[in-house]
């Protein structure tokens, strides 16, 4: 089985991934969405080290999901709060942000 | 002030490139003649109120402090000899910079002790005078520290080593004399008059700067002693711009056409002032400046022909003027104009013409400050009013100021062996013997300015003390306090013996002869004799017409409507006209076009289209900021796949 099978794979997460952020909703979703698309870049990262024989790609995921870690706590924080706030969990009631 | 005297005492031992010998003895101390009054101004000034009681006496204990310092430096300066008679004193290093260096020091010789006696004996005496004509104005203190404020000013310009040290005492008269004609400026007319004589100045001064500037180029230096030590290498066009603009300078300052508007309306002032301007100070600085630097005049014959030109139209302009006025203030005001331009066309003649130019600045000091202060005593008799008209027959009411002013009557008009008829007469004479056709001009120019002259002073003199009296209803003649009268008599004496104190007995030529050198006359046109003749009948003429009219006949309480000739001249000859639809105009109409070019093009146009522009742009560029996190996150993938894209495409 070809290595590339798995670039396969984390293109296809990655995509499924851009898309939920693109298209839904809900924040909660969207925000699983951005967590598909980090494990996505993992998923390519790991398969990038073990091609070039190499630790680098594997030291890079470490990071990543140590910040995908914290970025989570400060995320879930976030929309919890503008829950709180708005009794509404759609991106797009949130939309202060603009001229 | 403190600077000045501690860092005479520093700079003392440093010798400045000045070729003149370094000054000891009394003349070392000459910095006092400056620092005297300077000191009088600062206290009175800064001093305020505490200073009311004894500061106007104080100015004038000054004042005369000054002239005995002057006095004293005179007798050193007499004892050496003829060549040795050119003392410098330096006082500090001023301006060091490059390859320029100036040093502020005071040029002692003969010119300058001229000048210096001149200006604070007359200035003195109207010191004097001021305390008895200014007594009931509550502001007098200030007036005292603006007078001594003046003295110092001349002083600096008459005294200083370098044209930049003589500018600097070139824009003190001009603030002096900006301050004093505006003195009583609750009266807007006076205001705008002290407005209009310190923005004519600014033009003079404005030619004089370029004229510092060409020297800078030219030299690489501004004092004296380099300037006319060098002024030889210099090209002759060169030398011809910078005599120009040196008798600009002078024309703003000594009221010379074409910058003689400000003069008359400078009578807003109160009349001691007038008396300042008119004999001390201000209007001689122009004359001084052309004989202080006839080194560069000797050099260029050019230019020195349109000094003379100058000082002989505003000779018969003036007189011109004086004919028609009814103001006593502004006719004396007009035959200031007429012989200092007699005092110009006498420096414009060369080394002939210096001495007596000098010399007729000297007595028509003495005679001029006296009718201005007589003119005063006239008002002080007459609650103010300057009106010639409703005078008359004050002759008897008012001997004294009648007895001094006729003295000055008859110096100014040249009557033989006064001060005036030995100075003026020798201009005369000068004029005749230039060479060419500028001797029958100039000569021709100043016999019939003589002539007018004797016709507009007598008018003058026969409308205001002789006649029928013409009194408004109020008036109550009264001779003025002792304070006014003194200092008038002593002018009095001066105008009638100065002359032939000076002139016979060769103190003046022997006296001024080291600085202008021997004029070497040419043989006159007219037989000396000859010309003295005409003077004297010209000026019997003209006394015989201004008595048959002005004396004998009535004379009408209201102004005649009178000639074209005499409109014209009441106006001044429409200088002030001129100035308007020529000068004024345009350049109101220039500023104008400017402003609308400033904001239509470069703040409608330039700047407020650029930020109109990028107004624009923003407006649309802020539509993509809506505020909805997904449309954001779509940018930025777009985004990715573009620079990816353009990475694959590069590859």
């Amino acid at each position: 089985m070809s290595l590339s099978v798995y670039i396969y794979l984390a293109t296809i997460l990655f995509t499924i991934g851009a898309l939920v952020v693109l298209l839904r909703r809900n924040t909660i979703i969207v925000f699983m969405g951005v967590e598909l698309m980090l494990n996505a870049c993992n998923l390519a990262l790991i398969t990038f080290s073990r091609m070039h024989g190499n630790l680098d790609g594997q030291v890079y995921t470490l990071f990543v999901m140590v910040v995908a870690a914290a970025e989570v706590v400060v995320g879930l924080a976030i929309i919890m709060s503008i829950y709180r706030a708005r009794r509404s969990a759609s991106v797009d009631d949130a939309n202060l942000l603009k001229l | 002030m403190s600077v000045l005297e501690t860092s005479a005492g520093l700079a003392l031992a440093d010798p400045s490139a000045v070729r003149a010998i370094e000054a000891t003895g009394t003349s070392a101390l000459a910095w006092l003649l400056i620092a005297l009054p300077l000191l009088g101004a600062g206290l009175l000034l800064v001093g305020g109120r505490a200073t009311d009681k004894f500061g106007p006496l104080l100015a004038t204990l000054l004042s005369w402090g000054s002239f005995v310092v002057g006095a004293l430096v005179v007798l050193q300066l007499a004892g050496l000899g003829a060549e040795e008679r050119s003392l410098s004193v330096p006082l500090w290093d001023w301006v060091t910079t490059g390859n320029l260096s100036v040093h502020a020091g005071l040029l002692i010789d003969p010119l300058s002790m001229a000048f210096v006696l001149l200006i604070t004996f007359v200035g003195s005496l109207i010191h004097v005078y001021s305390l008895g004509y200014m007594q009931h104005d509550p502001d007098k203190r200030r007036f005292f520290a603006y007078l001594n404020l003046f003295v110092a000013a001349m002083l600096i310009l008459v005294l200083a080593d370098s044209y930049l040290l003589l500018f600097v005492g070139w824009e003190g008269v001009g603030l002096a004399s900006y301050l004093l004609i505006g003195f009583w400026n609750h009266n807007p007319a006076y205001a705008s008059a002290a407005n209009k004589a310190f923005v004519v100045n600014r033009i003079g001064d404005f030619a004089l700067i370029i004229a510092m500037a060409y020297m800078l180029y030219t030299y690489g230096a501004l004092d004296y002693a380099t300037v006319h030590g060098e002024a030889g290498s210099a090209a002759t066009t060169t030398l011809t711009v910078i005599g120009l603009l040196l008798l600009l300078g002078a024309c703003g300052k000594s009221a010379q056409f074409p910058l003689q508007s400000w003069l008359g309306d400078a009578m807003a002032g109160p009349t001691p002032v007038s008396a300042l301007i008119h004999a001390a100070t201000m209007v001689t600085a122009g004359v001084y400046l052309v004989a202080r630097s006839q080194a560069i005049y000797d050099l260029t014959p050019d230019a020195r022909l349109a000094v003379a030109i100058v000082g002989a139209i505003t000779l018969l302009y003036g007189a011109i003027v004086g004919c028609a006025k009814d103001d006593i203030k502004k006719a004396l005001a007009a035959s200031t104009m007429s012989q200092i331009g007699y005092m110009m066309l006498a420096v414009g003649l060369g080394p002939i013409g210096y001495i007596y130019a000098i010399f007729h600045l000297i007595t028509h000091g003495f005679f001029k400050a006296g009718m201005f202060l007589g003119a005063g005593s006239v008002m002080h008799a007459m609650n103010d009013r300057v009106d010639m008209r409703r005078f008359g027959a004050l002759g008897r009411e008012i001997k004294t100021t009648w007895i001094t002013f006729g003295a000055g009557w008859l110096a100014i008009i040249g009557f033989p062996f006064t001060a005036g008829w030995f100075s003026k007469d020798h201009i005369i004479e000068s004029a005749f013997s230039a060479p060419g056709w500028q001797g029958w001009v100039f000569g021709l120019v100043a016999l019939l300015g003589a002539g007018i002259t004797a016709f507009y002073m007598s008018r003058l003199f026969f409308m205001t003390f002789h006649g029928k009296a013409r009194w408004e209803d109020d008036a109550a003649p009264h001779e003025s306090p002792l304070t006014m009268t003194v200092p008038m008599m002593v002018l009095a004496v001066g105008s009638l013996v100065l002359g032939a104190v000076l002139y016979p007995t060769g103190v003046l030529t022997g006296w001024l002869e080291p600085v202008f050198g021997h004029g070497e006359a040419h043989e006159s046109l007219i037989p000396l004799i000859g010309i003295q003749v005409s003077v004297f009948v010209l000026m019997a003429l003209g006394v015989a017409l201004a008595w048959l009219r002005y004396g004998r006949d009535e004379v009408p309480v209201v102004a005649p409507v009178g000639s074209f000739a005499t409109r014209a001249a009441r106006q001044d000859l429409f200088q002030d006209e001129f100035n308007e639809t020529f000068l004024r105009r345009p350049g109101a109409g220039l500023v104008a076009g400017l402003e609308v070019a400033d904001n239509d093009v470069i703040d409608g146009g330039m700047v407020g289209g650029t930020s109109r522009g990028l107004a624009g742009v923003a407006n649309v560029v802020r539509q993509a900021q809506n505020g909805f996190v997904r449309s954001y996150a779509l940018t930025m993938l777009a985004g990715i796949v573009a620079i990816l894209g353009a990475v694959w495409v590069i590859q």
